[in-house]
């Protein structure tokens, strides 16, 4: 039971900080609890869907299916989100003003949370396809111990909504006025990470073979298999053994969403964010 | 984003891909093609060898009736393989050593590359 837990569990806890930041990044739109809901609920569809149809997925474009489908969705969900913060910074200007003006709702009701409910419903598929698939050989395979294994899947499941439910009120706790800039750094490194995880599914299908040494090695003093580890790969893309392409991705990521909010923003960007209340 | 705005957009992240895009390589070398089955949660064989320095192809059977997760920490590999379906895992060129694997939906079921 306990394995069972901790398996779903860790599968899991991804998709829910990811969830979490998503609502706390939303937080003031109206309506913002159906766009998430969506995206998880889509997710969970696409992830039943997906496990269905794991082994014909495996076998396409020669065994490497499974790879490039994981690199397409984080390539996507990466996009959506730097599609989000360079519209946040091109629209910025105005919904600073209305957030010192206490109109924020107003102003930000606006926003289109579609990217955002992508990036939700690919952080649920990605991370569900192996719990339900996971479940599903508990409940078809044969034996007694059945109940105690799903009932530790479920106290998985519950866990990892409690990891959603921490991140979402630990970003609460960030006072207003820094949020805004506070979540589009935030958003940046989640998707810089996702452009690095899509890099390394595309070497894992041989489909990118172009600098792939190894440039450290830090699994000796913080491997990203750990709690610890894991959250830090969630939140900003933490590799314990990248390679040079991994890199070389992570950094055109960052560097193309900053010179894109740059060139949205406008000039008065900079200035803005020093100038305290 | 307006209709300008996105076209800006756009062309800049088609410039970004088309730079970042790196020409999907052939392997020079020929892969080494390694049969490995899983059966009852054993990996069999339970050790596999290798000659170093060469790609290897892992051709992985599943033939239990649940999903494995086939995961190797040293070999930074993790690929999920239907019931009674098959996985193909790409190996880069390896140093000589012991790569262990093992099922990460049955931690019990381990097993060894032993590339030499």
């Amino acid at each position: 039971m306990l394995a069972a837990l901790i398996i779903v569990f860790r599968e899991i806890f991804e998709a829910g900080i990811v969830v979490g930041i998503v609502m706390a990044v939303t937080r003031t739109v109206a309506g913002r609890g159906w766009w998430v809901a969506s995206g998880v609920v889509s997710g969970v569809l696409g992830a039943s869907m997906v496990a269905v149809f794991t082994g014909a997925l495996s076998a396409a474009f020669d065994g490497a299916g499974q790879e490039l489908f994981n690199a397409a969705v984080l390539g996507l969900a990466a996009a959506m989100l730097v599609w989000h913060n360079v519209w946040m910074a091109s629209h910025g200007r105005e919904l600073a003003t209305h957030v010192r003006a206490a109109g924020e709702a107003v102003a930000a009701g606006s926003r289109p949370l579609i990217g955002l409910t992508v990036v939700v419903a690919v952080a649920v598929l990605r991370e569900g396809v192996e719990v339900v698939l996971f479940l599903y050989g508990i409940a078809a395979a044969d034996g007694g111990s059945n109940l105690a294994l799903l009932a530790g899947g479920f106290a998985g499941l519950v866990l990892g909504t409690l990891v959603c439910l921490l991140t979402y009120l630990g970003m609460l706790r960030i006072p207003g006025r820094y949020l805004f800039g506070t979540t589009s750094l935030l958003l940046a490194f989640l998707a810089a990470g996702m452009a690095a995880q899509a890099t390394a599914f595309l070497e894992q299908a041989n489909a990118v073979t172009a600098l792939d040494a190894i440039v450290w090695d830090s699994s000796w003093i913080l491997p990203d298999r750990n709690l610890v580890g894991r959250a830090l790969h969630t939140l900003v893309g933490y590799s314990d053994r990248p390679t040079a392409m991994e890199l070389v991705v992570y950094a055109t990521t960052l560097a193309t969403i900053f010179m894109l909010m740059r060139w949205f923003g406008g000039q008065k960007a900079s200035p803005r964010r020093a100038a305290p209340g | 984003m307006h209709a300008q705005e996105f076209a800006r957009f756009v062309a800049a992240a088609s410039i970004a891909a088309a730079v970042l895009l790196p020409p999907g390589g052939a392997l020079a070398q020929q892969a080494v093609s390694l049969p490995l089955a899983v059966k009852n949660h054993r990996f069999e064989p339970a050790e596999i060898h290798a000659p170093a320095n060469r790609p290897i192809v892992l051709a992985i059977r599943n033939l239990d009736a649940a999903a494995i997760e086939f995961e190797s920490v040293s070999l930074r590999v993790e690929k999920v393989i239907a019931a009674n379906g098959q996985g193909v895992i790409n190996l880069r060129p390896l140093q000589p050593g012991r790569y262990n694997f093992f099922d990460d939906f049955h931690q019990e079921t381990q097993g060894t590359l032993v590339v030499r």
